[in-house]
């Protein structure tokens, strides 16, 4: 899938890139940014970061952010009840939440349309098989699943990824198997057939690049989804190992003294919602760039 | 020398209901035949029994099908796969829809020739380029970057000829491939087939409603209704001298330029009717039979 992606998207001239960059609209460009955002910063955490996340300093607990009466210009947006810099447990926690999203996510589409496509074109017994695992797959709570899931493996980054892939592969394979039936029903997939493709060769070369626009979607809006998987497990404590910084945990730590100081709950919901609308943005901005049918 | 296309007693059922009940023709090397029948005589089905693309609810019950001396039934789908797009082409129905829409044409060529041929992808595009010319597609470099939607039906219909004899195909199944497209492109789709069929050397078997574009282009011809093959012969001979009823008919009810439009006459109900109870005496005959 991610060659397919890439053939569409570095075979277009500049003029078109443009012409579909422009399609995106302000989706695109906003989500762009707020993603460019979080990589970036999950990237150079050590850079960005003015302390150290583990650092704690008793002396200087639940310092409100630097703008506030008592706000300390050391802490731009204060400290958690252990004197720990928010700002750099932010930062860091980003990490985790890239992490996660990109393997996660990737990893459940992998498994999602290699299933999916499976269905979709052998049908019978097969797609029988397969459709009928995703129903009872999808009958489970999902949030349920993850938890039991990362407490049977143990915590640790992988557990969570695990958790997610396991519950989230049914989202790609439902969506890839109808429409991969629809697209085999096409003419121009009848017309491959009679150029003497092989099944395989007919559903890498004709039928799954009709189907990036939408996988492109689908991905990011899993990329979202997983960083709240993360977040939910973290919050109840059975991510990654108790001192690494994550939203999750910070939004449990903040809970407890959220009348004392609100910012320390406040500041990783906000920067949750935004790393999420960024995703689904740029998802839905790159599906309108990324279609060559509606580009004219 | 082995007939390119042999039909032999062809019966394909969809469910219980005969679609083909019987059907016998040949396609010598070169030809052009002409498969004419109204709409539901099963001329598409017979096209799509050669190519292997009957509906998955569709089964041969009897009958053979031979290209070239070889039993196209007995294959094994590899062998099949081989042939088809090689030796055997389509020229599809539609051509605004039988293009990958998110493809762009030089890919979609290309793809063919390397598949069949080997072709580098270099050499596929340049390839691609020529047999645009050949298809009277100016600047075929750019029309190679364009995707289907860019271009006109009439275009589109050129690039499915182009494709369809890019490999010298022994035959071309041309399902009413001007079907879709305005009366002024339609001239120029049938002369620019005949043009390839000749370059190529090609057998074509050309399925259509239209005893117009059967006059223009067929050497022979079969008249397929209701499964079954009515009349077959030259296609001069056929059309001046139908032997059967409802070749009669079916002359009567195509319009000319040299006759007024009120000389055209339908296909009279009480043929149609006379013609499918016959059919359907087929079908009890068969089922009759010890199997």
């Amino acid at each position: 899938m991610a060659d397919a992606m890439a053939d569409i998207a570095l075979t277009l001239p500049p003029s078109r890139l443009l012409a579909g960059l422009k399609r995106g609209g302000a989706r695109l460009w906003v989500g762009a940014a707020l993603v460019a955002v979080l990589v970036l910063v999950a990237a150079f955490a050590p850079v960005l970061a003015p302390h150290d996340p583990l650092e704690q300093d008793l002396m200087s607990a639940q310092l409100p952010p630097a703008w506030m009466q008592g706000g300390d210009h050391a802490y731009l947006l204060g400290t958690d009840s252990l004197g720990r810099c928010v700002l750099s447990r932010l930062i860091y926690s980003a990490r985790i939440a890239v992490a996660v999203a990109l393997i996660a996510a990737t990893l459940a589409a992998l498994i999602g349309v290699a299933l999916g496509l499976f269905a979709g074109s052998f049908g019978g017994w097969v797609d029988q098989l397969i459709s009928r695992l995703i129903d009872v797959w999808m009958a489970f709570p999902p949030v349920l699943l993850s938890i039991v899931l990362a407490a049977v493996i143990g915590a640790g980054l992988t557990s969570v990824i695990a958790a997610i892939v396991v519950v989230d592969w049914t989202r790609f394979a439902r969506v890839v198997r109808a429409e991969t039936m629809v697209q085999l029903t096409r003419d121009y997939a009848a017309a491959a057939r009679v150029i003497g493709l092989s099944r395989a060769k007919l559903l890498r070369l004709e039928v799954l690049p009709n189907l990036v626009p939408l996988l492109v979607t689908l991905l990011a809006v899993e990329m979202g989804i997983a960083i709240l998987v993360e977040v939910i497990l973290s919050f109840v404590g059975i991510s990654v190992a108790g001192d690494t910084p994550t939203w999750g945990s910070m939004i449990a730590e903040g809970r407890q003294i959220v009348y004392q100081a609100p910012w320390i709950m406040a500041l990783p919901i906000v920067c949750i919602i935004s790393s999420v609308i960024g995703l689904n943005l740029l998802g839905d901005g790159l599906r309108l760039a990324l279609d060559p049918v509606q580009r004219s | 020398m082995n007939a390119t296309l042999t039909v032999e007693g062809l019966k394909v059922a969809i469910g219980a209901a005969n679609v083909l009940r019987g059907v016998s023709l040949e396609v010598q090397p070169g030809e052009v035949r002409g498969l004419v029948g109204e709409s539901g005589a099963g001329k598409s089905m017979l096209g799509r029994a050669v190519l292997g693309l009957l509906p998955a609810n569709a089964t041969i019950t009897s009958g053979q099908i031979a290209f070239e001396g070889r039993d196209l039934l007995a294959m094994t789908e590899t062998e099949r796969r081989g042939l088809l797009g090689r030796r055997i082409a389509l020229i599809p129905q539609d051509p605004m829809t039988s293009l990958n829409p998110v493809k762009r044409i030089g890919a979609q060529i290309g793809n063919l020739l390397r598949h069949h041929l080997g072709l580098p992808k270099r050499a596929a595009l340049t390839r691609a380029a020529e047999l645009l010319t050949e298809v009277a597609i100016r600047e075929p470099e750019r029309v190679l970057a364009l995707y289907p939607h860019e271009i006109s039906g009439g275009m589109r219909q050129r690039v499915l000829i182009a494709m369809a004899f890019a490999c010298d195909p022994a035959l071309v199944i041309a399902d009413e491939p001007t079907t879709a497209l305005d009366v002024t492109v339609q001239r120029q789709v049938l002369q620019l087939v005949e043009r390839l069929r000749l370059r190529h050397g090609s057998a074509i078997l050309f399925v259509t409603h239209d005893l117009g574009v059967v006059a223009k282009i067929c050497r022979s011809m079969s008249v397929l209704h209701a499964g079954r093959v009515l009349e077959e012969g030259e296609t001069a001979d056929v059309l001046v001298r139908p032997r059967h009823a409802y070749t009669r008919a079916l002359l009567a009810a195509t319009p000319r330029a040299d006759r007024p439009a009120d000389a055209l006459r339908p296909v009279p109900p009480a043929l149609i009717e006379q013609l499918w109870s016959e059919a359907h005496r087929l079908d009890r005959a068969g089922e009759a039979r010890p199997a």
